[in-house]
């Protein structure tokens, strides 16, 4: 048996559960340091705008949202191409856990956005390109919970859960494009290459609250992947050991 | 070097308080939920994946 998974030691859930328990602390910890810190730079040193007053502190979550509802999204669509390529059982198990974290971040990205432009814009929600393809994330988002819940056969679940994700994936680039594409409500992106139209502690205050959303995302997702792979692996050997053991 | 000259001050967020605590109250509360609600997930199914396979040993054995 060992000899000759050797390759895939990783993508073994066998392997991968123990490793995924230990890091969890990790980055649960590394997460909470980072969101301090953000926090601290972001609410408590960052100078105020000159144009939007207090009211752009909400870039601190807003931002690192809408990055992490795109990233997550990506990921899960790259999990999805491994699996539909490979056959691997890990990977459909990967996406499963990463889709409802994706989906709070898409909708909290949305929520921060319409309490940000009401005071700036007057309305809470506008039909602009930017935030309705967003819109469009999220239900992709609940659009491959549902479809994979319906179907009972994890592997035929996983397969159509991933035709879904990577047909979808086409409007991660047309949200994060919209803004230079077509004249849209919503501001241009407040960073670029090379140089940023922010100050450096709000720049730094966004980064570091990027990381913790990050970190976290990771945290809950590990979490939830040791679920799915009890539940999914419940005939095995390893899932039966495991589980005979304190059960922790 | 701490910006805001009282806690009033940092509360009401220069009149935009609502709209900024409504941001980071949400974030945060979800932040907290999501992982209590992994966690009670997680012990729910272990007691059920453990009911089931004592069942299935009680079976075998009979």
């Amino acid at each position: 048996m060992k000899d000759r998974f050797n390759l895939y030691k990783f993508a073994s859930p066998a392997t991968f559960y123990p490793l995924a328990g230990a890091l969890i602390p990790y980055f649960a910890a590394v997460s909470v340091v980072f969101g301090l810190a953000g926090l601290y730079l972001g609410m408590l040193v960052a100078p105020t705008d000159f144009q939007q007053g207090e009211g752009y502190r909400i870039i601190f979550i807003h931002v690192p949202a809408s990055w992490m509802s795109m990233f997550i999204y990506l990921v899960m669509a790259f999990w999805a191409a491994i699996g539909l390529a490979f056959n691997t059982r890990l990977s459909g198990m990967m996406a499963q856990a990463l889709a409802p974290t994706g989906a709070l971040m898409a909708f909290l990205s949305l929520w921060t956005g319409a309490l940000w432009g009401k005071p700036m814009w007057g309305a809470w929600w506008v039909w602009d390109a930017r935030l309705t393809s967003e819109l469009i994330l999220l239900f992709l988002y609940i659009g491959y919970m549902a479809l994979t819940a319906a179907i009972d056969d994890p592997r035929r679940s996983d397969k159509a859960g991933g035709l879904l994700l990577l047909v979808g994936v086409v409007n991660v680039p047309i949200i994060y494009f919209s803004v230079k594409w077509w004249n849209t409500l919503h501001q241009g992106s407040s960073i670029n290459m090379g140089k940023s139209s922010m100050a450096e502690t709000m720049l730094w205050g966004m980064l570091l609250m990027a990381m913790c959303f990050w970190m976290y995302s990771i945290a809950v997702a590990l979490m939830r992947v040791r679920t799915i792979m009890l539940e999914r692996e419940r005939h095995t050997d390893w899932v039966k050991a495991e589980l005979s053991g304190e059960g922790k | 070097m701490i910006y805001w000259h009282s806690f009033a001050d940092f509360l009401a967020m220069g009149g935009y308080g609502f709209y900024v605590w409504g941001s980071f109250g949400l974030t945060a509360a979800i932040m907290v939920i999501e992982p209590i609600m992994v966690a009670r997930n997680r012990k729910t199914t272990i007691a059920r994946l453990k009911r089931q396979i004592r069942a299935e040993a009680r079976n075998i054995s009979e």
